[in-house]
């Protein structure tokens, strides 16, 4: 640790102190009676220029100090950049087979890591996968933020009432264990990647809800909101700058978390023939039609599997090293 | 004790009602006309009208759901359209396979996670800490039913150890051989309630090691174990919720694994029904481990009270 001013809440730690200019009208009459004497603010620094470190600032400090969470996260960029470059990066045609070169194993001449169960380059299809898998991890997570965020907030907020009626709802949406939900949304509605992003979002959202409405109502009940109250903050303005300032990061740190958890789930539907379709490369989907060739090469097979897996580890990874580089003491 | 017995059993009450409204809305959007899953595109239209009456979807929507509702608090969860066996009899022999499972992983689970978290807690930021949590963050981040593969792949088609798929016997287990079957389904269940319990553990018995009562304790004298014994009671009650969860978990999230290791459980039902679009056995299979998964939210608060006097308020 460092010796910069530790606060529970440091969103407002920014502080300028502006000094006032000391001798503001003498200066001019001193300034040429006493020339070489020291002025008295000499020693020590004068305090105009001090500034606390801003939050972002202790954050990022502390982060540059994690190596696992700096790692996971680079590991992650490297996927997410090959995913977005993949057209240019992609060896092969993800969608083009040949029966010549069927599951061949890795590092087969031409192929990297070896070909499917079709003859299509494994390399290829795992970058192109990559699009679709993070795409259904990151979009449900992104929606249930903006919806669940904004639902959780105003019930902790407002309370009362509207917090009962937003609450008791979740409360049913919990009496479903979180696959199942999924499952039997895109089981009903059909397979396919929008139903799975609804369904996906539709099982997060309410997680998102009671997570957001617990920080709020911690939030709401503290000193400082009081304090923002009785000097005349208006309710928009003590959302935005008391509450959401201070909610934000323990929300954030939590759908991290939930990233993770989407894309095994995203995976997992399609691995059951649930999510995207056929030929399409995704990561799920690769698995389930590489099953039965974990006689013939169980490396290959499991290729898809892995890259789900180290996806996800990066995200739990990251969302573990930011709630501790963020101080969230809140719990989640 | 009593009233807060009597106050969460009636919470339970409206949260079911909203469980069986979702579960018949959701059969009610499914596209298309449910009958044509029954028919054929030429079938008369008097034949139509008929088989629309007899299943009462002529009549308006909240008459259907009532009628549904009674029938269901019956206990006649209807019939499948595809083999024309009563759900009810499948569904209670599928949930009971789902058990042979998930009672084992359960135990499994919360054994080693409750025992590396608290480990872990004991020797905070340690080799052994970081070691124990990172196995911990891997159960959590692990995609179940790939390990799954993985697993059969290492233990059946390589050393040949247990059966790569499928449930040998008939109700318990009792012999070895039986227990084959289930070794590697179980450790794979084991795997993610494992992870979260280890993590949940270890940062709950951390946050109760920075309360002053234990430098309390630590100033009457006790010795470790006596002290350990004192932070995990007061660290029970939010490793208890989250055990509870995990359990319901594995009842209704197992249907990958299930899938995986092709067992007769409640999860393969389901998905067989998802891809035989019968409806009875999809809404009855969803209904019935929504159920179980409220009661068990529901035993889950009363141990919680009952360890913790201050959560009967």
């Amino acid at each position: 640790m460092t010796a910069t001013p530790s606060s529970a809440l440091p969103a407002h730690t920014h502080a300028h102190i502006s000094a006032p200019a000391p001798n503001a009208i003498g200066a001019p009459a001193a300034a040429g009676t006493l020339p070489a004497s020291p002025t008295p603010h000499a020693p020590g620094p004068r305090p105009v220029d001090i500034e606390s470190p801003g939050y972002w600032q202790q954050v990022s400090a502390r982060l540059a100090r994690d190596p696992v969470t700096i790692i996971s996260a680079v590991i992650l960029l490297l996927i997410v950049l090959s995913a977005i470059f993949a057209p240019w990066l992609a060896p092969h045609d993800p969608y083009q087979g040949n029966v010549m070169t069927r599951l061949k194993p890795v590092g087969f001449p031409g192929h990297l890591l070896g070909t499917d169960e079709t003859g299509r380059d494994m390399l290829s299809r795992l970058l192109y996968g990559g699009r679709l898998s993070l795409v259904s991890g990151i979009v449900p997570v992104a929606f249930a933020l903006l919806i669940g965020g904004t639902l959780g907030i105003l019930a902790g907020y407002l309370g009362g009432a509207v917090n009962s009626m937003i609450m008791r709802i979740t409360d049913v949406f919990f009496a479903f264990p979180s696959i199942l939900l999924a499952i039997a949304i895109v089981g009903l509605l059909g397979a396919g990647l929008f139903n799975t992003l609804l369904s996906l979002t539709l099982v997060f959202i309410p997680q998102v809800i009671r997570i957001s409405e617990s920080v709020t109502t911690q939030v709401r009940s503290l000193d400082f909101v009081e304090a923002a109250k009785l000097s005349g903050a208006k309710p928009l303005t003590l959302i935005r700058h008391q509450i959401l300032s201070n909610v934000l990061s323990p929300i954030l740190v939590y759908c991290t978390s939930l990233v993770s958890l989407s894309i095994i789930l995203a995976a997992g539907l399609s691995f059951l023939g649930l999510g995207v379709t056929p030929p399409s490369a995704e990561w799920g989907l690769m698995l389930n039609a590489l099953r039965q060739a974990i006689y013939v090469d169980p490396v290959v097979a499991a290729l898809p599997g892995a890259v789900i897996f180290v996806t996800s580890m990066c995200f739990n990874l990251i969302s573990d090293g930011l709630r501790t580089a963020m101080d969230v003491r809140i719990k989640l | 004790m009593l009233s807060f017995l009597a106050r969460r059993l009636l919470h339970a009450i409206p949260i079911l009602f909203g469980v069986s409204i979702i579960v018949f809305m959701l059969v009610k959007m499914i596209p298309g006309n449910p009958l044509d899953l029954l028919l054929p595109p030429e079938a008369p239209p008097e034949l139509v009208a008929q088989l629309t009456a007899a299943y009462g979807f002529d009549k308006p929507l909240y008459v259907q759901y009532f009628s549904w509702l009674w029938r269901t608090l019956q206990g006649d969860l209807g019939y499948s359209i595809f083999t024309g066996a009563p759900v009810a009899a499948e569904l209670r022999s599928a949930i009971g396979n789902t058990f042979i499972l998930a009672v084992p992983a359960a135990c499994l689970g919360f054994t080693v996670g409750v025992t590396l978290g608290t480990i872990a807690a004991h020797y905070q930021g340690t080799f052994v800490d970081k070691i124990f949590s990172a196995f911990a963050i891997t159960g959590v981040s692990l995609p179940h039913y790939w390990f799954a593969i993985v697993m059969v792949v290492i233990f059946s088609v390589t050393m040949n150890w247990f059966p790569a798929q499928g449930m040998h016997f008939e109700g318990l287990p009792t012999t070895w051989e039986d227990l084959k079957s289930i070794v590697l389904p179980v450790v794979t269940l084991s795997l993610i309630p494992m992870g979260v319990v280890a993590r949940v553990t270890r940062a709950t018995v951390l946050e109760v090691l920075n309360q002053d009562f234990v430098n309390t304790l630590h100033a009457k004298g006790l010795v470790g174990y006596e002290i350990l014994y004192h932070v995990l009671k007061n660290a029970a009650p939010s490793v208890i919720a989250v055990i509870g969860l995990q359990f319901g978990y594995l009842l209704g999230g197992s249907i990958l694994v299930e899938t995986v290791f092709n067992w007769p459980g409640s999860g393969s039902l389901l998905n067989l029904a998802i891809f035989r679009r019968d409806v009875p056995v999809m809404q009855a299979t969803i209904v019935i481990l929504a159920f179980f998964f409220v009661l068990l939210n529901l035993l889950v608060d009363i141990a919680q009270a009952a360890i913790d006097p201050r959560i009967r308020r």
